[in-house]
């Protein structure tokens, strides 16, 4: 089999990856999906735990980030599109008031 | 041989998982940003199955790539904004910060790789059973993992009554009227407008993007 | 012959894989002429008949001339984009025909050897085949937006919308089949058919709301009549394949039939028993031709609608969805779940 320590790096990668994006992008959307690469990476360690310690709890934790990520893809995708019927832009400078 | 396949598949599809996390942030247009997400979600399938998590896969395939990246697209597609983001200036000289930032961690992890030594090469425990399957999943989620599963699905519900609220944009005596409609109807009546109204609202932005 | 080497296996399973999407597409282009004659037989017309004898060549005729038009790539299109997105919808459409179980265990006469008519078997294939499915969205949502035509963007948002919808009744719908048979594997699923002498089938088992549901959701997962609304000619040209032409059309046009064949294999496969039929138990091969007809049924059932149904307005298209469908499939649902509770069928 594959050592632990690759898809741990692999998932390090991927993290970083995202992290960076969503401090660089400024389109809200394309900040929710850095948001979403950064949870993937963590359900691949999660993964790669629950398969190499042989304990199921890992895989369940990734079904319920699953869950949240798709809560939050529905309540997220409605504040873009409320906040661009209000500013017409997706730029994230442009909603730095607390009201719509 | 096979110990070699399965190198060459790791490497394969780890290099098209950080390809395309790289692309999705590089690309300024959002809809290749998507897709190449999408690329992402499905090289980490291919890692979940040598894993041996099939459920997880298959359920990653489902609800990323299927609904919630269809989601995305739609409003991409929806909102059509297609100019390239303007950078601004102020992080001109907050780069080399970054760089040199970005140095400190690879340094950190190399040691932290570096230290760890010997990872264990395959499963610690080789009597248990296999767990990817789907009924040990199960099995688990609704017994030992049963309140998490409970408030999940609450925290759906949630979602749901958000997510309407935010779409919907109604009047006191619209949402009166809809509120003594059964609880399913009222569901199904709110999303339904709730993507009705998105779409009437949105239509001029669509057709000038179109016509421009 | 070790069939143990996982070399041989997997040149075994290429094998398979190259025969099974070979006869599909030949079924596929047959399907399609069938479609013109029966259509123009339910109008009173006579149809395609010059091509080869009563026009049995015309399907390659059709292929031939797909082949030789004009590669027509709208100027502002997004090309990329627009270049894989056929790709997209028919490599969706064709990944699904790997898990579904062809026949029984045949064994070749004179031999020892005995095989499952099945290309692969896995635990969680009905998981897989939903989510094979929920990816060929993108092909058409993203010929849509690509195309830069006001025509195409609508179809293609109004599939997205569409597909998103209908998914959700038809993910429920199979659930009742899933609560009766305990497995996800869809071999299994059709073993579990052959009670009653080979009659047991989920349809006659508590399944039937369950099999209306997602035989209504899948005619709109297939945009077809009466859901034809992302290529719906009188509104919006040809929808989402307004700007496409030649090969990359007849992808699209591929797809879908490739699709309404994978759709009809998935309800003969969990409600009408797949293979299973008076009979199988003595002449296994019998099954295969058990299971190709039932799937050919739902195929002219397919072609019937188109001849005798009008289209439905978007607001219907979305209330009938949301407002009936989805409400059947949870009440399936409940139904299936008492019925399997204790233990009644």
């Amino acid at each position: 089999m594959i050592p632990l320590a690759w898809y741990l790096a692999l998932s390090a990668v991927l993290f970083t990856i995202g992290a960076a994006g969503v401090l660089i992008k400024r389109n809200a959307i394309a900040m929710f999906m850095c948001i979403e690469l950064m949870l993937n990476s963590v359900n691949l360690t999660f993964v790669a735990f629950s398969s190499f310690f042989r304990d199921v709890s890992g895989q369940l934790i990734v079904f319920i980030v699953m869950t949240v990520a798709a809560a939050e893809a529905a309540v997220g995708l409605g504040i873009i599109i409320a906040i661009f019927r209000n500013r017409e832009s997706l730029d994230v400078d442009d909603a730095s008031i607390l009201k719509l | 041989m096979e110990t070699l396949l399965l190198y060459a598949l790791f490497g394969l599809f780890a290099a098209l998982a950080i390809g395309c996390a790289i692309a999705v942030v590089v690309q300024r247009n959002p809809l290749y940003s998507a897709i190449s997400l999408i690329g992402v979600f499905i090289a980490l399938a291919a890692h979940y199955i040598m894993l041996a998590a099939p459920f997880i896969a298959a359920v990653q395939i489902i609800v990323y790539a299927g609904a919630i990246m269809v989601l995305v697209v739609f409003v991409i597609m929806l909102l059509n904004v297609e100019e390239a983001e303007h950078r601004p200036a102020r992080l001109r000289f907050l780069v080399p910060t970054a760089i040199l930032l970005a140095a400190v961690l690879f340094a950190e992890a190399a040691f932290v790789i570096y230290s760890v030594g010997d990872s264990p090469y395959s499963s610690l425990d080789t009597s248990a059973p296999p767990v990817g399957l789907t009924s040990s999943i199960g099995i688990s989620l609704f017994t030992e993992y049963l309140l998490p599963f409970e408030i999940t699905s609450i925290l759906l519900l949630m979602a749901i009554v958000g997510a309407i609220t935010l779409a919907r944009q109604a009047s006191i005596s619209e949402l009166r009227r809809a509120a003594a409609v059964t609880i399913t109807g009222d569901n199904a009546e709110a999303e339904t407008s709730g993507f009705q109204s998105a779409k009437s609202n949105e239509i001029t932005p669509v057709r000038t993007g179109a016509i421009n | 012959m070790n069939f143990d080497n996982p070399l041989i296996h997997a040149g075994l399973q290429f094998l398979g894989i190259f025969i099974a999407f070979n006869v599909v597409l030949m079924i596929v282009a047959y399907t399609v002429l069938a479609e013109r004659r029966v259509l123009a037989f339910i109008q009173g017309r006579v149809g395609p008949n010059r091509v080869g004898f009563g026009g049995s060549l015309q399907p390659f005729a059709d292929l031939l001339k797909f082949i030789f038009k004009e590669d027509i790539i709208p100027d502002k299109s997004t090309r990329f984009i627009y270049f894989i997105a056929p790709i997209i919808a028919t490599a969706a459409a064709l990944m699904t025909i790997i898990v579904y179980p062809f026949g029984p265990v045949i064994h070749i006469p004179f031999t020892d050897i005995s095989f499952p008519l099945v290309i692969t078997r896995f635990d969680v294939a009905l998981l897989y085949v939903l989510g094979v499915t929920s990816v060929g969205v993108y092909g058409i949502a993203l010929a849509g937006w690509s195309s830069n035509n006001k025509y195409s963007l609508m179809g293609g948002l109004r599939s997205a919308a569409q597909l998103i919808s209908y998914e959700l009744s038809l993910g429920l719908s199979l659930v009742g089949v899933i609560l009766q048979a305990g497995t996800l594997d869809l071999y299994s699923i059709v073993e579990q058919q052959g009670k009653w002498g080979g009659l047991g089938w989920f349809i006659l088992r508590g399944q039937f709301i369950g099999f209306i549901v997602y035989l209504i959701s899948a005619i709109a997962e297939t945009n077809r009549v009466p859901f034809d609304l992302p290529e719906a000619e009188t509104e919006l040209v040809a929808g989402f394949h307004t700007e496409y032409s030649a090969m990359k059309f007849a992808l699209f046009f591929m797809a879908e039939y490739v699709n309404m064949f994978t759709v009809s294999m998935l309800a003969t496969t969990l409600f009408l028993g797949g293979w299973n039929g008076p009979g199988v138990a003595q002449f296994p091969i019998l099954g295969l031709f058990y299971f190709l007809g039932k799937v050919f049924f739902f195929l002219f059932l397919y072609i019937w609608l188109r001849g005798t149904l009008p289209r439905f307005r978007f607001d219907q298209l979305m209330n009938f969805g949301w407002k009936f469908l989805l409400p059947l499939a949870i009440l399936n649902i409940i139904i299936s779940a008492t019925l399997a509770l204790f233990n009644i069928i």
